[in-house]
């Protein structure tokens, strides 16, 4: 293959005629420029996606903050209240703390596990100047003195902690902080109960107050999160195209290339331990608010992999992606997930919709739901014909579309634990079909279908909670090995050394 | 004096347990330098594997077959599946992160032992399993030196930990799959053009790690008794600490690491505080990790530039 023989153009839609123009506008793309630009536009997601991601880029940053910040804030308003509001909290909390990991993960490049750490001691810190645990009769101290208090405390910490990323590099750095992590929730544990509260944590913290007023209500809690969070991500913004942000980038693609370009390179990562740690602190604070009480098992690993898995998703490296990442993560985790009341339409057009858009030519996605069809009906026939009982259990879902499979799908009498064994089943092929490639994939795709509706209507539709924390770690796993830079990321070359 | 050695063989037996969990990951990291997160859950799955073997021939009080062939039977059993398993990790989800960032199989890993942890959780449940060792290898058999006890389960643990890591460092310096992983480990891209086939040397690698973590999940079975899905994350910790103390991807390294993990975790429960044990571990790890990244028996490596 050669570029030489055909002259690079610029965009793809330019016709020979305005060659001529735009040769005289300005100099001609070189190959490089142009095959840079080939890898950027396809950067962006397939079909209708894409255009609203380009769509979105030519606005500034600045208004889409301000478009979404308003979005979160009017949304009480239009009826979410009580639980919603509940998980609405749940989720800007584990926002805040996706875009502070950011900085850490994202921007310098440190694999930062101990991260939770940071929000735990933001919220003890919290708890232990706003309640009755110091002294004879507690600290209560109002919240414009304490969460500063907490957030220096926190970037002192994170100083602390990040000192081992002077000599540790990459995996190493990652075992240390996975540690430093652990021994927080022991210490929490362990460590003079009187103080920290031991198992039982400390309960009855002050509502954030200051001013002769204080946050008593959930809603309260929501515009201030919404506040918090959208501020956060202004200064971030400001601070990813400020010196410190291009030195940090430059860290992390290269740190000896860095150096040489006389960054101060140990000083530049341990500002990134710091900042981290002072947002993460600062979500912590409002946790404890809100809360009112603070326990070790609040800050131990599953959390941190909440946060990852949000990060992760939306793509590390950009604050709107993480943060995006963590909201529908935990809106899905917390509020989908536990309130099945409408779930399967989701769930079936989720199905459905993934296989319009995706399978192409119509000619293999006839085929593929032909398939499905057929060897549902096939299955269940032989499944009768062998046993009864495995076929006695009526579908879970009520209304037409349960009785739209009542032939289709199987369901034992008793299906708990075929339903269990058929989700973990569903999930590794899941991962699988994501790798194999061409025929293979539209064959694979037909049990995986039956397989899906089979767990849902076996199990999921009565308690789709269980799947949570497996749907946490799919998702890791899958966005790693399909789309590594995350929804709104951009892709990062590593040239393997 | 005679609490000093029974901590001492306690210790010793525990340590040979994570010696072999810290061998299996340091091997993986030797091969891919990868810190492979799932390798504690590999040897959680290992221990419920034992689990329903024992329940397979009768349970702890009517087995059906003898006592030594249910012991082989769970052995094998254990490290022909997990072994199994741990290569359709590497074949699904790092396989295809070769060449990615190195941040991206770290985080696959953690995904994997997230996934496994909670799948173990939805299939048997959160409630603890019990071996009940006690009422098929009876606690007072076994050899007694002064008063220091070595009950023959300790005397089966530490015999097969020794076996199996004397095998390994034969099957590593002396066999042609040996060499070929220390390729593959030296240089990976010079191993293939030699002709080595890298995939396949991975794949053993991990079939062998593997197989080790889950021998060390029944042994963990047998002599703590009780198994659930979170046992692997605490002990996948303790295999770091153990591979990173000897020097990771150094496999004496990881022998040396597990018992020193071990014998220091023995003698801090007996001599202070079970409290203060993993508190304790884990200082150990962030001190050396200090004073020496490359560990005890590790080489400090070299940054090509």
């Amino acid at each position: 293959m050669s570029l030489d023989a055909q002259p690079p153009a610029g965009p793809a839609e330019a016709g020979p005629a305005e060659a001529g123009t735009a040769a005289a506008a300005g100099p001609q793309v070189g190959a490089d420029e142009w095959v840079a630009r080939q890898a950027g536009r396809r950067e962006y997601l397939p079909s209708w996606l894409g255009e609203a991601q380009r769509g979105a880029e030519r606005i500034g940053w600045w208004p889409r903050l301000a478009v979404a910040g308003l979005a979160g804030a009017l949304l009480p308003l239009v009826g979410l209240g009580g639980f919603q509001l509940q998980v609405g909290i749940d989720a800007l909390v584990i926002a805040l703390l996706a875009v502070g990991l950011n900085i850490v993960v994202g921007w310098a490049g440190l694999l930062d596990l101990g991260y939770v750490a940071f929000f735990g001691f933001g919220a003890y810190g919290f708890a232990l100047l706003s309640s009755n645990q110091i002294g004879p009769n507690g600290i209560h101290l109002p919240a414009y003195a304490s969460v500063p208090a907490v957030m220096v405390g926190a970037a002192v910490f994170g100083l602390l902690v990040g000192l081992p990323s002077r000599r540790l590099i990459g995996d190493y750095l990652a075992i240390v902080t996975l540690f430093l992590g652990e021994a927080f929730v022991e210490f929490t544990n362990n460590v003079d109960p009187k103080t920290f509260g031991g198992p039982n944590g400390i309960v009855g913290i002050d509502a954030i107050r200051g001013f002769g007023h204080q946050l008593s209500t959930n809603t309260g809690y929501y515009y201030l999160l919404v506040i918090v969070l959208v501020a956060t991500m202004a200064v971030l913004r400001l601070l990813e195209t400020s010196r410190t942000g291009r030195a940090w980038r430059a860290v992390r693609e290269d740190p000896l290339a860095a150096a040489a370009m006389t960054i101060p390179v140990n000083r530049v990562k341990l500002m990134a331990f710091a900042f981290g740690a002072m947002v993460a602190a600062l979500a912590g604070t409002i946790f404890a608010a809100q809360q009112i009480s603070v326990f070790p098992t609040d800050f131990d690993t599953p959390i941190l992999i909440l946060v990852y898995a949000g990060l992760i998703l939306g793509g590390a490296g950009s604050i709107a992606g993480a943060a995006t990442g963590a909201l529908v993560v935990m809106v899905i985790y917390d509020g989908l997930l536990r309130s099945p009341a409408d779930s399967g339409i989701l769930f079936y057009g989720l199905i459905v919709l993934t296989l319009l858009v995706k399978l192409r030519p119509w000619r293999r996605l006839a085929g593929v739901v032909a398939a499905t069809v057929a060897l549902g009906f096939a299955a269940h026939a032989v499944v009768k014909a062998i046993s009864a009982s495995a076929v006695a259990g009526g579908p879970g879902s009520t209304g037409w579309i349960g009785s739209a499979l009542r032939d289709w799908v199987i369901v034992p009498a008793n299906p708990t634990v075929p339903g269990n064994w058929g989700f973990v089943l569903l999930i590794c092929l899941l991962i699988a079909l994501v790798q194999v490639q061409g025929r293979w994939r539209t064959i694979l795709l037909v049990p995986v279908i039956y397989l899906a509706s089979f767990v849902w209507e076996t199990r999921l539709v009565t308690q789709p909670a269980i799947t949570r924390q497996l749907m946490i770690g799919a998702i890791l796993i899958v966005m790693m090995n399909s789309r590594p830079q995350g929804l709104l990321g951009t892709r990062r070359v590593e040239t393997p050394t | 004096m005679a609490f000093f050695f029974q901590e001492l063989v306690n210790g010793l037996t525990t340590g040979a347990l994570y010696a072999l969990v810290a061998l299996g990951f340091s091997m993986v990291y030797g091969v891919l330098k990868l810190l492979n997160f799932a390798h504690g859950d590999l040897y959680m799955v290992g221990a419920f594997i034992g689990y329903f073997v024992i329940q397979w021939f009768g349970g702890p009080k009517g087995l059906t077959i003898p006592v030594p062939l249910l012991l082989l039977t769970m052995f094998v059993l254990a490290a022909v599946l997990v072994g199994g398993l741990g290569v359709a990790i590497e074949r699904f989800a790092y396989r295809p992160l070769r060449n990615a960032p190195r941040i991206a199989p770290l985080i696959t890993a953690i995904g994997i032992s997230f996934f496994l942890e909670n799948a173990a959780l939805l299939l048997f449940g959160a409630q603890y399993r019990v071996y009940n060792t006690p009422d098929f290898i009876s606690a007072s058999s076994g050899i007694t030196i002064g008063s220091v006890t070595i009950d023959s389960l300790q005397i089966t643990v530490l015999v097969l930990g020794i076996a199996l890591m004397l095998g390994l460092r034969q099957l590593v310096s002396r066999t042609k799959l040996g060499r070929q992983m220390r390729a593959v480990a030296a240089d990976r891209e010079a191993a293939e053009m030699l002709g080595i086939n890298v995939n396949l040397t991975i794949a053993l690698t991990f079939f062998i790690g593997s197989a080790l973590a889950g021998v060390a999940g029944v042994m963990a079975g047998l002599l703590f008794n009780q198994v659930s899905n979170t046992i692997g994350f605490t002990a996948g910790l303790k295999a770091f600490t153990a591979a990173v103390v000897g020097g990771i991807g150094s496999l004496p390294g990881a022998v040396l690491g597990g018992l020193l993990i071990g014998l220091a975790e023995s003698f801090i429960i007996g001599y202070v505080s079970s409290l203060y044990a993993n508190l304790l571990v884990f200082g150990l790890l962030i001190a050396v990790m200090l004073v020496r990244p490359s560990g005890l028996l590790g080489q400090a490596q070299l940054q090509k530039v």
